[in-house]
């Protein structure tokens, strides 16, 4: 391959860019704003005797800036972004348009909440759809993200063993070993002790083994179904019965709802909590990491505990409880708390409410079935070559079916000298995200492709047609394709080690750095 | 549906490609009860026209910021955010991103976030800041189980002047998790120190001190003697900054001694949204990083030596540490954090200080015209942009008289704090978005309410 080297440092349309703090200065300014008024200052003894370092760039230079910046990212509106378990579909616009409303976007959590029925109504309306969808009866909308969903339903679930008076004896949590480590650390977050459960050779909670860690000790298990290996746990609801038997919680993290939204519900397979990925399954975008939305549905058993604060309906309208001494909560209301100031992530809300009402009840349905089907046709056509774990052998029958992604491990890169990273980097340079890598941990240099069912059939079978090249250049012993890739991204591949050995986390004047040094 | 790319054609194709006969025989694995033949009870799918119209009726419903004279705040503020942010924002390669896990192609997500932690870090005075937490209140709480980490202590001490909301989200938190809090039990709005009680609560398990400046009620001090005193106790100073701004006018919390910062970054570059989403700022001191909770990006080099960003550390993390890690946050604001730089970078230093200063003018007119009104009086003498009013009858109420008259005049502290006996104060807000003309407007009104 020829690598011209080009004097600027810039290759054709990828533009090589400096920080902001490496073209701006502190006397430029890209807002002009009025002139102050002159009024004696009331700062007290805090007013700042120095100014803020800060460079500024003026509007064209920052637009520059960080549209240059822009195309240094992979993203779905560019191509598939397979990666397994984060369900990178399609986040339509008008989904923005609709959050970007005034009347939405631009009132204030605290204003009166005669001012804002509105909003109030659509608070109430998306946790209708989320209750009916998911058949249980109560949801807190307030958690901001997955992992903030995941600590709302194991809060409550703690409240409601407090309230028995079982908080001393129930103190240990069972996690399957092919969990989100998310779900570990929300149970060590509120001092549960940690159990794994292993899987049996089919990819799924070992039931029998399951059993046996139960007693009166446990509060929970937290389950994701379907479970990060892609396939639906078919002994749920004998798993949820012999939990409830002893006095225990299931909470299932809903990572994966979107395999099922519509088909099936969580509240018919036994579940007490579950958060739901507004940024997953409802479309709203992931923005890089964040923000996010958790909204978190409740059974019975713990509705009562769900936290403040929540929308209620009467004659006058609409309103929000937003503390114990709330008149209008119930006697048999016992809010555990707060999850975070205001009402949650309103703006995620309003898109995840348009998707809803735009698939509508038939739309979301389809959804799920186009999601696994996507994910079945990718394993059909790969199957032959690459190594599916859970899968029937390919020459003892046809495929086992999976839910909305496909898992591999790395036994089909065996004698190739390659692993996993290699060949994840190398799909870089042939214009694809990677799949999820070295995730769930129960399998071996694990590979986890999620479609999502946004994705054409006409997509899905050029990226079919590339994993098969790649996996053909891996056997023929194609070493430097793998080893040196990324080759034809804007950066190859980084020095993670020195990163954290040497944690350089923000940027430094030069000057002041060799001061230091000396 | 026009989400939806495949066809039946498709479909059928597909189906027997995989050697089944139809989508049902994917869905084998689950038990035959939990079934549903047909569609939930919701209503069936819309065009795009259809549900603009259900929601825009929905949000005509609501009485906008821009539309009247406006002045609440209380952790919440209303600035003007320039064009530029939005459409910055709505980059499809920022927008549709997700975490950036493979950092050869997700470098412009990575140099905005190392941009926008060199950013806080400026701005708050301390050495370093992460890539953003949820929000203000969830990165305080963070916060303080981060000084049990650090000090292996249990028990946080909290000023009574932090947010309400704040407090119960701490509060919630380290219950939860086993741990104590105890509140300044001596509250009030008026602007006394309270240092001696602060200090006077710390025990041999306290390993924070929580403080807020601005604090909830709007005051500003220098808190200086109070964390070097905490310090000497073996404590942690968290200082709380609930409205960023601020720091273009104000000594900076790391300059005064704190220990960790956390802030609401929402002022800079994200709009009210009805409370979120914002995006939390967390900073602190070198020696502290690897007990820091959310994700960082660090500097390096790629394989040809080039200067490149990635996420670091995360041997702290939940996806590698699981059980032990130093918080179970996964995804954080990584939209919000780019308005906040795009914002922060179109102002710059220079403009920064302007606008707060243009800010501190507003509020300063303003508190000046209400407290002129018979029976206002202004409770909080040092203030930046919000101070906080005893009015002659329940605050709640006027603020309701207020509304009905088209006036958005502020947050009572009795709609957070109901039990506290504060029901005549209301916390008020001043920014460059308000005019003369809304300072005049809501004098009149006020002054038509108390009459």
């Amino acid at each position: 391959m020829s690598e011209k080297q080009t004097f600027s440092g810039n290759r054709g349309l990828q533009l090589e860019e400096p920080l902001i703090f490496e073209i701006g200065s502190y006397q430029n300014c890209g807002v002009d704003l009025e002139d102050v008024p002159d009024v004696a200052s009331c700062l007290g003894d805090c007013a700042a005797t120095g100014t803020v370092e800060l460079p500024g760039l003026s509007e064209p230079e920052a637009m520059r800036h960080f549209v240059r910046l822009s195309q240094k990212n992979h993203a779905i509106d560019a191509g598939l972004y397979p990666l397994g378990s984060c369900t990178m579909k399609h986040n339509p616009r008008l989904n923005e348009k609709m959050a970007r409303l005034p009347g939405f976007s631009d009132i204030h959590p605290l204003q009166p909440q005669a001012t804002v029925q509105g909003a109030l109504q659509l608070m109430d309306d998306l946790a209708h759809w989320l209750k009916t969808l998911t058949g249980l009866p109560a949801v807190a909308l307030s958690p901001k993200a997955g992992a903030h969903g995941e600590l709302c339903g194991m809060m409550a679930i703690r409240a409601a063993i407090e309230a028995k008076g079982e908080l001393a004896t129930r103190t240990r949590v069972l996690v399957p070993e092919s969990a989100h480590g998310t779900n570990p650390a929300t149970a060590a977050l509120l001092g549960f002790k940690v159990d794994g459960i292993p899987a049996n050779a089919e990819g799924r909670v070992d039931l029998a083994a399951f059993k046996e860690k139960l007693g009166d000790d446990v509060a929970a298990i937290m389950l994701t179904n379907p479970n990060t290996c892609g396939l639906f746990e078919r002994d749920i609801i004998e798993i949820a019965d012999a939990l409830h038997e002893v006095g225990g919680y299931f909470y299932c993290d809903g990572a994966n709802f979107n395999a099922i939204v519509g088909r099936v519900r969580p509240g018919d397979l036994g579940v007490d909590a579950m958060h739901i990925n507004l940024h997953k399954t409802f479309s709203t975008p992931h923005g890089g990491g964040g923000p996010g939305s958790g909204p978190t549905v409740l059974s019975d058993r713990l509705a009562a505990f769900a936290p403040l604060p929540f929308v209620v309906s009467g004659e006058d309208g609409f309103a929000l409880v937003e503390t114990m001494d709330d008149a209008r909560l119930g006697a048999d209301e016992h809010p555990f708390g707060r999850m975070v100031a205001f009402h949650g992530q309103m703006g995620m809300y309003v898109r995840a409410l348009s998707y809803m009402m735009s698939h509508g009840s038939d739309g979301l349905r389809q959804v799920a079935e186009d999601a696994v089907l996507n994910a079945n046709y990718i394993l059909a056509n790969l199957r032959d070559v690459m190594t599916a774990p859970f899968d029937t052998p390919v020459d003892k029958g046809p495929q086992t079916p999976c839910m909305h992604e496909a898992l591999f491990d790395d036994s089909f890169l065996k004698d190739t000298g390659l692993d996993t990273l290699d060949f994840a980097k190398a799909m870089i340079d042939e214009g694809y995200h990677p799949m999820t890598m070295y995730f769930p941990l129960v399998v071996h240099g694990a590979m986890l492709i999620e479609p999502t069912e946004t994705e054409s059939k006409a997509s899905l079978d050029l990226f079919i047609a590339t994993m098969r090249d790649l996996v053909k250049g891996a056997k023929e012993g194609d070493m430097a394709r793998f080893k040196n890739a990324p080759e034809l991204a804007p950066r190859r591949r980084l020095d993670e080690t020195q990163a954290a050995r040497n944690p350089i986390l923000r940027w430094h004047e030069p000057k002041l750095e060799a001061q230091a040094a000396e | 549906m026009r989400y939806l790319p495949l066809t039946d054609n498709d479909r059928q194709t597909m189906l027997s490609q995989i050697g089944v006969g139809s989508v049902d025989d994917l869905f084998v694995d689950v038990p035959a009860s939990a079934q549903r033949e047909g569609t939930v009870d919701l209503p069936r799918h819309l065009g795009e026209m259809q549900v603009e119209r259900q929601l825009s009726a929905m949000a005509a419903k609501n009485m906008t910021a821009s539309s009247v004279p406006f002045f609440c705040g209380a952790g919440a503020y209303k600035h003007h955010v320039p064009a530029t942010v939005d459409h910055i924002i709505q980059r499809s390669e920022f927008l549709t991103s997700y975490t950036p896990y493979q950092p050869e192609i997700t470098q412009g997500t990575l140099q905005y976030l190392f941009e926008f932690q060199t950013q806080v870090s400026e701005l708050t005075g301390m050495p370093v800041a992460n890539a953003s937490m949820y929000d203000g209140s969830t990165a305080t709480a963070e916060a303080v189980l981060m000084a049990h980490r650090v000090t292996r202590k249990s028990r946080a001490v909290l000023s009574a002047r932090l947010h309400p909301h704040y407090t119960a989200v701490v509060e919630n938190l380290s219950e939860m998790g086993g741990f104590a809090v105890a509140q300044n039990p001596v509250g009030g709005a008026a602007g006394v120190q309270e240092a001696e009680d602060l200090l006077a609560l710390i025990d041999e398990d306290t390993s924070c001190v929580v403080i807020q400046n601005p604090d909830f009620f709007g005051n500003v001090s220098d808190f200086s003697a109070l964390a070097a005193a905490v310090q000497e106790k073996g404590c942690l100073l968290i200082a709380v900054v609930p409205e960023i701004v601020s720091l273009g006018l104000l000594k900076r919390p790391g300059d005064m001694g704190a220990d960790i910062v956390t802030g609401e970054g929402q002022s800079i570059g994200n709009g009210l949204n009805f409370g979120g989403p914002y995006v939390g700022l967390f900073a602190a001191k070198q020696k502290h990083i690897r007990q820091m909770p959310g994700r960082l990006c660090g500097e390096t080099v790629d394989a040809d030596g080039q200067r490149g960003f990635v996420l670091t550390l995360s041997t702290r993390e939940q996806h590698i540490r699981r059980d032990k890690a130093t918080s179970n946050i996964c995804t954080n604001s990584g939209l919000c954090s780019l308005a906040f730089t795009a914002h922060m970078t179109l102002l710059g230093g220079k403009g920064l200080r302007h606008l707060a200063q243009l800010n501190h003018a507003r509020a300063v007119q303003l508190s000046q015209s209400l407290s002129a009104l018979d029976g206002v009086d202004l409770l909080t003498p040092a203030f930046f942009n919000e101070f906080s009013l005893r009015l002659p009858q329940s605050a709640a109420s006027v603020v309701e008289a207020l509304a009905e008259k088209g006036v958005l005049g502020g947050v009572p502290v009795s709609r957070l704090s109901p039990g506290a006996g504060l029901d005549d104060v209301l916390v008020v807000a001043a920014t460059e978005a308000n005019t003369q003309e809304d300072i005049a407007a809501y004098a009149a009104a006020l002054k038509e309410v108390l009459a």
